[in-house]
């Protein structure tokens, strides 16, 4: 068995990090599969259900089971993005053309440095979370590096030379850069309370789930939640904010001229959005790992050794586990909440998108600050 | 009749949220997520016909086996968009249905035109071309796509006959021959 631990930093950290992709790609693309599944479901058709692979048809019961829920589109649908032709329109500016897809792709893979995922137990019972970076700056680090994505949508409207994914890019950062002060704001009555008088300040999203063993923030703040969620839906340009996409007045928006692989990382770079997003949402407002509000981690883990008396619960690397699984289950009911809002309401209008941004979710995240900030002052000077 | 006015009411505070139109939206697409799909997966599926349905255009025989159409054109002349094309032909005296007299030498129809009215069925005095279950055509060429006569037989099939028109007409003139001067 080779000692981890005894590798260069470097490596360690590539390797973590490669781990980390190796989860975060795919489960993007099955996302893709997940939601013209359940677009599917909600309209009344089977939806993709063809697709199969020799030898796993051959499986009993697994196999057509397989079949019937099109996981093998997955598949045929990767492959297909990855030998089809990928031409280059002769109007566009090459190097930003090729640079959009990019750039889409790194910020929405590189959040993840920032989220906790996951904990475990050390020997002194104390929760130790698993992230690739431990960092302070915790949410600040993340919403920098996402907000980095909205360039890639103005290099990819601009790029493409030509009306429609040119509106695109304008609504996109208009839209992005709109929703992103208000999603900020809703976030700050959350670290108000964490940041305890006296204590070490901290921006990071661990801190804020070991805040979280009694009641979720979801419950106490839920403004802030309500907010952050709305912004989250417009950050990830997901229905009804689709604004830079919106298909049916700008063709294809932003990615009009793109096709094959690169259109495809667009939309791994969206999923992967959402997937971060909603991990950041479960984190800061649905307990993260803690299975249930009033119930920590080291609680269920307590119990359930006291249930079984097996000693190995509270290994660190069945903890680990439990708390991924818990907090993957937040993560993708979150996403399956995303395509069941995409699938029911329309889209707004582009000036109902502004207004509802700047005339009602602002002042409401400026009202819930300052009334949480009073709320926090009144009740942490009396604990 | 005297003009109602409709008070045109404000929307309420709920409404202006979009909350509570959002909410009963995602109650009504989940509840129908969960109900089974309304579609049928169409080749192994196939939808019931009901009665009186006009599929593809086919000629038919009677249950003796004798080619009911007798080249009369009159489909040919009645079709709105020229899809049928009748080469008239004889049959030969010594035949057993020597009696009819004609048949068609070639029978096609275009069904690149053909637009599926019904109106060459309506029209056939000898109720010899039917418009059947039939309603998927496809080829890989336009000369594919034209029904030739034994096509047309093969896809008509034998349909019951009640008049029997031409049995009848033969064993009255066999027995006009035979009884001799008895009318």
């Amino acid at each position: 068995m080779f000692d981890f631990f005894q590798y260069p930093f470097w490596l360690q950290g590539a390797l973590k990090g490669l781990a980390v992709i190796a989860v975060i790609f795919p489960l993007a693309g099955a996302c893709s599969m997940a939601e013209r599944k359940i677009s599917a479901w909600m309209q009344g058709r089977p939806g993709p259900n063809r697709a199969t692979v020799p030898w796993i048809a051959w499986i009993p019961v697994l196999g057509p089971f397989l079949q019937r829920l099109g996981v093998f589109h997955l598949l045929a649908d990767g492959a297909k993005f990855l030998f089809k032709e990928e031409p280059v329109p002769g109007h566009v500016n090459k190097l930003y053309y090729v640079l959009a897809p990019v750039i889409a792709l790194i910020p929405a893979l590189m959040t993840i440095v920032a989220v906790p995922f996951g904990a475990y137990l050390d020997g002194a019972g104390r929760v130790v979370p698993l992230i690739l970076a431990n960092v302070d700056i915790g949410i600040l680090g993340v919403f920098a590096i996402s907000s980095l994505g909205v360039y890639s949508l103005i290099i990819a409207g601009w790029a493409s030379n030509s009306k429609y994914p040119f509106l695109g890019g304008i609504r996109a950062s208009a839209q992005l850069i709109s929703y992103e002060l208000s999603m900020t704001l809703s976030v700050l009555p959350v670290f108000l309370w964490i940041n305890v008088p006296g204590g070490q300040g901290t921006l990071s999203l661990a801190q804020c789930v070991a805040m979280q063993g009694g009641a979720w923030f979801g419950i106490w703040m839920p403004l802030s939640a309500f907010i952050f969620l709305v912004s989250l839906f417009a950050e990830t340009n997901r229905q009804p904010f689709d604004m830079p996409e919106s298909e049916a007045d700008l063709v294809g928006g932003f990615h009009t001229e793109y096709g094959a692989f690169k259109w495809s990382m667009f939309f791994v770079a969206e999923y992967a959005h959402m997937l971060i997003g909603s991990g950041v949402f479960a984190l800061l407002f649905l307990g993260g790992w803690n299975p249930l509000p009033w119930v920590s981690l080291a609680d269920l883990v307590g119990w359930l050794q006291h249930l079984t008396g097996w000693a190995f619960v509270l290994h660190p690397l069945a903890v680990g586990l439990i708390s991924i699984g818990i907090f993957l289950g937040k993560v993708l009911f979150l996403i399956f909440v995303f395509m069941w809002v995409r699938w029911t309401v329309p889209r707004f209008r582009y000036d109902q998108v502004m207004q509802l941004g700047w005339q009602k979710l602002l002042p409401l995240a400026i009202g819930n600050l300052i009334l949480y900030a009073l709320i926090i002052a009144w009740v942490q000077t009396r604990i | 009749m005297a003009v109602l006015p409709v008070e045109r009411k404000p929307l309420s505070f709920a409404e202006r949220t979009y909350m509570p139109q959002i909410f009963s939206g995602l109650k009504t697409t989940f509840k129908r997520m969960i109900k089974p799909a309304e579609t049928l997966e169409y080749p192994e599926q196939r939808p019931t016909i009901p009665n009186g349905y006009r599929g593809v255009p086919t000629l038919v025989k009677d249950p003796h086996g004798r080619e009911k159409c007798v080249s009369c054109q009159l489909c040919e002349f009645v079709c709105p968009p020229k899809a049928i094309r009748i080469t008239p032909g004889e049959i030969p005296l010594e035949s057993p249905t020597g009696h009819v007299e004609k048949a068609p030498q070639a029978f096609d129809i275009d069904m690149l035109r053909c637009i599926y009215c019904g109106l060459c069925q309506e029209v056939c005095p000898e109720e010899a071309i039917f418009l059947q279950n039939q309603y998927s055509m496809s080829g890989y060429s336009r000369a594919e796509m034209v029904n030739h006569k034994d096509r047309l037989y093969e896809l008509g099939g034998t349909l019951p006959d009640k008049h029997y028109k031409w049995d009848k007409k033969k064993s009255a003139e066999d027995a006009a021959a035979h009884g001799g001067g008895h009318h």
